[in-house]
């Protein structure tokens, strides 16, 4: 009964880690159809929300778990999974309240890594893994897309200099909205099954299923619908962030960046590296800004990115060494219960915050002025530049 | 240092990748260019609708490149889903 209860908890908590990740990320498809008017804000997320739940659905092996190669498998337990996804979840929510795309993957690999650490101190990660699968990979991603962004962006203003602007912009528009589809449909294959890999993981762990299966098809199904749903939320800061504040982005540019991103994750996964679709992206806007003669990069916003960036796998890390050191002090079932309870007020805490700059659908595209909130209500942070 | 760099891999992503992702919206913008014919002359008003870029003022050498990049275009992507479909 308590491991029931305690595998149920899991199972809620991974669906809400699912859910954040699918609203953290709709930016990095969407954000640029967003802003150059490609497609309304409700259309362009709910579009992505469908592909992301179709992505889900997409690819038939699931894989056993995000954390095989990176902790040692043996020590993960169900309350090691339970804090590292409190640790993906509590970081998810800060960047987006924070309007910063940062990686969902980072975050959740933080987290497991830091609960890890926490159970069965350093030596139950393999470090070289971390360093060679993860952080270097993750180092490398935006600077490829980045490179790639920035030559396509170079080559299509070359090429359709002579274009009228009209069919100019109808045609980038189509060009922007499918490449942007496939970017949203690599996603949702990619983290749809993060979430699947560690719901299955969670399910062998506790005995529910025998060792080496798949994942059954409820979890495939709950973890299609909360991503898509997260999806469909929209992560309206993020997508502000990406689509105006990083760079003012036209829809050449758009399908460019949206181009390089696709190109670059499927190419990536394809030889086995699981990118971060986020770093992808991001590199890949950052790179139509440098492509375009005389556009307009705001390197201090891309600055605060990379920082945050940085700090992804240590912060979720340490917030998952902290709840599993909590959930481990309290014991048992009752610890898992109160660290849930934690999270759910850490969650709402943050939520109700959010609503006092909120972004949304109407205001999304507002001019940008060096806060993540357009300035109906002038906050600290908010400098004009 | 190669164990934790994979250089081969990081060179083969980034060639493939200019090629497709910045190579296919090229051959994208040499379709749009080609079929907005020679480029001053046909700059007609907004309200042109669909008829601008319609087979009527355009070749047929004009209409079969432009088909060509399309095409290429249409097939590349159609290979990037069969890639997501395929992979674990």
């Amino acid at each position: 009964m308590a491991v029931a209860i305690v595998l149920v908890l899991v199972v809620i908590t991974a669906l809400a880690f699912d859910f954040t990740n699918g609203f953290h990320d709709t930016g990095n498809a969407m954000a640029t159809s967003i802003a150059t008017g490609a497609l309304p804000p409700k259309v362009a997320v709910a579009l992505s929300g469908v592909l992301n739940l179709v992505g889900a659905f997409l690819s038939l092996s699931v894989a056993a778990t995000i954390a095989s190669g990176l902790v040692d498998t043996k020590l993960v337990t169900l309350t090691v999974v339970f804090a590292g996804l409190i640790g993906g979840i509590v970081w998810n929510l800060m960047t987006w309240f924070l309007g910063i795309p940062s990686s969902s993957s980072h975050a959740l690999i933080g987290g497991v890594v830091g609960a890890t650490i926490a159970a069965a101190g350093f030596g139950g990660v393999q470090w070289q893994n971390l360093v060679s699968k993860v952080i270097i990979p993750a180092g490398l991603s935006p600077i490829i897309a980045g490179i790639v962004a920035t030559v396509g962006t170079y080559l299509i203003y070359r090429i359709s200099r002579g274009v009228a602007a009209g069919v100019r912009d109808r045609g980038f528009r189509i060009g922007q909205i499918g490449s942007a589809s496939m970017v949203s449909l690599a996603h949702g294959t990619n983290d749809a099954q993060k979430t699947m890999g560690i719901i299955t993981l969670a399910l062998i762990t506790s005995g529910a299923l025998p060792a080496g299966s798949k994942a059954p098809f409820w979890v495939v199904l709950t973890c299609a619908l909360a991503i898509s749903l997260g999806t469909y939320l929209g992560g309206w800061r993020v997508i502000r962030t990406l689509g105006k504040g990083l760079v003012e982005i036209e829809s050449p540019q758009g399908m460019a960046a949206e181009s390089s991103s696709a190109a670059v994750i499927l190419l990536s996964s394809s030889f086995g590296y699981s990118l971060s679709t986020t770093h992808v992206a991001t590199g890949s806007i950052l790179g139509t800004g440098i492509g375009k003669k005389g556009a307009e990069v705001r390197w201090g916003v891309a600055g605060r990115m990379a920082t945050a960036w940085l700090f992804t796998l240590p912060a979720a890390a340490i917030v998952g060494a902290v709840s599993f050191f909590i959930a481990n002090f309290i014991g048992g079932t009752a610890g898992v219960i109160v660290m849930f309870l934690v999270l759910i007020a850490i969650a709402l805490l943050i939520y109700l915050r959010s609503r006092k700059t909120a972004v949304h659908a109407g205001n999304v595209n507002e001019e940008w002025t060096g806060g993540v909130a357009p300035p109906q209500r002038e906050t600290a942070s908010s400098t004009s530049a | 240092m190669n164990s934790w760099i994979n250089l081969s891999a990081v060179g083969l992503i980034l060639g493939l990748g200019l090629v497709f992702g910045a190579g296919l919206p090229a051959l994208f913008a040499v379709g749009l260019r080609v079929l907005s014919t020679s480029a001053p002359t046909s700059e007609g008003p907004a309200s042109d609708g669909a008829s601008a870029i319609g087979p009527r003022a355009v070749g047929p050498a004009r209409m079969a490149v432009a088909v060509i990049c399309f095409a290429i275009v249409v097939v590349a992507i159609a290979a990037g889903i069969y890639l997501i479909v395929r992979q674990s």
